[in-house]
């Protein structure tokens, strides 16, 4: 076990140069290049000696180092700024909106990996036949689908046609009671205070929006899990359990499967990539009160600390989810322990 | 040449797809040519009499909120859709493959660094980067090209370098060094050209994501502005009008959208099976 402990705290000192990069490339980003945050933060309205006020409030008559030593100081101590549009820190902003959009993700993440799994060992078992093709259609067409277009045609079919989802506005419709909040995760926090109700109306509201992210998600999954099983199915250890006349279940899943999922825990740390990212449209077409909308709201009214913050925060997410991928594969892969 | 020729059509037959993909492209690039002379009405000519009707005959589309025409609009869209995706593609690949072809060629401190460049990159989720580098460089259909071409360029650079490390000892690199050729001239005349078909593979793939990433960046209010036509601002503009119905406004330029992007996606396998025929999954 103190091995698998080092490997964790290994993979955790490699994730920091990453973790350095993104806030550089932040604080670049919002701040050293062409335009003026001081103009913006004024208002449009405001005089030049205004403008300079508030450049000096700011800091932003500092030399570029200086400022980068406070923004890191800022950084230490949670701050992020202020944002203009909510008048709140952005740091409370974030925080309180953070659950909705991970629960969106893990929800999408959680459906895509049931279906893409199965389908891709279903594509491997029968290439050629008809599942075949039909997974490589919808890999293909998944890749090419619009998310924001996906969404859409989601609520038109399920809410406007069928009547099946409530309407695409938020986590929750008006007459359901927010439980109080605990992981804030609704339907976590509901089930906790024992409101079935509630808990219902939580999941008719994520059902579209973690649909759609699943699906967009599904295609390069499945893909995966294809190719990587065909491998496996074809290599000799298979050949040979199948020769010893195990049944067919345990060569599949304890034989293939398990040495295949391999490449597969790779693959996610790209589909986590797309999924953030997507994550942002799907919040804005079903009106989802997640960081992606705000940071939206926040893009359209030139408001930079919270676009500042959002990015930061996705940033560090996914460095996060890919070290959490990486301690993963070390505890799945006894080769990968015994390298390190 | 008569050897590729009947390979093309192998693969052709083989995979009618390719084909159909192929034609989709050919009619992509005839609408950003003559997409404007072709539309039947002006796409930015507002009818607030024949707002939001259902497709007809007149209209075959439809027409959005403001009456204008929905298939002028998706047809003249192509040209702005195809130039800001192929302009991003272009920068990436242009600067992906220099920077990619020095690093596998050169190693050393070159490679280091353009690999924490790329990795940098890399670090961020990719359609959230473009967001922040186009709030950053400010509102414009230019930014979106550069925030385009910035998260695509760590793809070319990891291809490039893999493709020309796999090449550095082969026997005509070093038959073009025994000639005397410097290393300007090796890269660019030998090496290169063998290299370009797995790249040229890359960017038909490249172009679907590209427009992907163009469409939802206009599609949350970044770049484009309206009443410019485009497809992702189209379908912002008909998102409001799905809840109540009206799904063609939406619906027309999503769907073209969709199939831009498909169709770049297929002749990108399609062009994999055509270079490389090991590589047909």
């Amino acid at each position: 076990m103190p091995r698998t402990l080092r490997l964790i705290l290994r993979r955790l000192l490699s994730a920091l140069p990453s973790v350095a990069a993104v806030v550089v490339v932040t604080f670049v980003l919002t701040r050293a290049l062409p335009g003026d945050p001081a103009a913006y933060f004024a208002g449009p309205a405001a005089t030049p000696q205004a403008v300079e006020e508030v450049r000096k409030r700011l800091g932003l008559d500092r030399s570029l180092p200086e400022q980068f030593l406070s923004y890191l100081g800022e950084l230490a101590r949670g701050e992020m700024g202020t944002s203009l549009t909510t008048g709140q820190p952005v740091r409370d902003d974030i925080l309180a909106r953070l659950p909705a959009s991970l629960e969106l993700t893990l929800a999408g993440l959680l459906l895509a990996v049931t279906v893409a799994i199965p389908l891709g060992v279903a594509a491997a078992t029968r290439p050629g036949s008809w599942i075949d093709h039909s997974a490589r259609v919808v890999s293909t067409a998944g890749v090419s689908l619009p998310v924001f277009f996906t969404g859409l045609l989601l609520v038109y079919v399920f809410y406007y046609l069928l009547g099946w989802a409530p309407a695409p506005m938020g986590r929750l419709d008006l007459f359901a009671t927010t439980p109080p909040t605990v992981t804030g995760f609704l339907l976590i926090d509901s089930l906790l205070a024992g409101e079935g109700a509630t808990f219902r109306a939580a999941a008719a509201q994520l059902a579209l929006p973690a649909l759609t992210l699943g699906l967009f998600s599904v295609a390069p999954l499945a893909r995966m899990t294809r190719a990587s099983m065909l491998g496996v199915l074809s290599s000799d250890f298979v050949r040979t359990a199948r020769a010893s006349g195990l049944s067919r279940s345990t060569v599949l899943v304890t034989y293939a499967l398990r040495n295949a999922l391999l490449p597969v825990v790779t693959t996610l740390g790209m589909v986590f990539s797309f999924l953030l990212g997507a994550n942002v449209l799907v919040e804005k077409v079903f009106s989802w009160p997640g960081i992606g909308s705000y940071a939206i709201e926040a893009l359209v009214a030139s408001d930079y600390a919270p676009v500042q913050g959002f990015i930061l925060t996705m940033a560090v997410m996914y460095v996060g989810l890919n070290l959490l991928v990486d301690v993963l594969y070390g505890i799945i892969d006894p080769r990968v322990r015994i390298e390190a | 040449m008569t050897a590729t020729l009947r390979h093309i059509r192998y693969v052709l037959a083989e995979n009618p797809v390719t084909g159909v993909a192929f034609g989709g492209f050919l009619l992509i690039l005839l609408l950003a040519l003559a997409g404007p002379a072709l539309a039947p009405y002006d796409p930015l000519a507002s009818d607030t009499a024949a707002a939001l009707q259902p497709p007809s005959w007149a209209h075959w589309f439809g027409t959005d909120h403001l009456g204008r025409d929905i298939l002028s609009r998706v047809m003249v869209a192509t040209r702005l859709d195809v130039q800001i995706s192929l302009a991003a593609v272009a920068l990436s690949f242009a600067f992906g493959s220099v920077a990619g072809v020095c690093a596998g060629w050169f190693g050393g401190t070159v490679e280091r660094v353009l690999s924490r460049l790329v990795d940098t990159i890399m670090a961020f989720p990719l359609f959230v980067l473009a967001m922040g580098v186009v709030a950053a460089l400010g509102n414009t259909v230019g930014n979106i090209v550069v925030a385009t071409a910035i998260i695509n360029f760590p793809f070319y650079v990891r291809m490039a370098r893999a493709e020309t490390n796999a090449r550095r000892e082969a026997g005509f690199i070093e038959a073009a060094r025994l000639g005397g050729n410097g290393d300007a001239r090796i890269l660019g005349f030998h090496l290169f050209p063998n290299i370009l078909p797995p790249m040229m593979v890359q960017v038909s793939l490249n172009m679907g994501y590209a427009i992907l990433n163009a469409a939802g960046l206009s599609f949350i209010g970044l770049g484009v502005r309206p009443p410019t036509p485009e497809w992702g601002i189209m379908v912002a503009e008909g998102a409001s009008y799905i809840v109540s119905g009206e799904w063609w406004v939406a619906l027309f330029p999503g769907t073209v959208l969709m199939l831009a992007v498909f169709c770049f996606n297929l002749l990108g396998d399609g062009l994999r099976d055509i270079i490389d025929p090991r590589r047909r999954t």
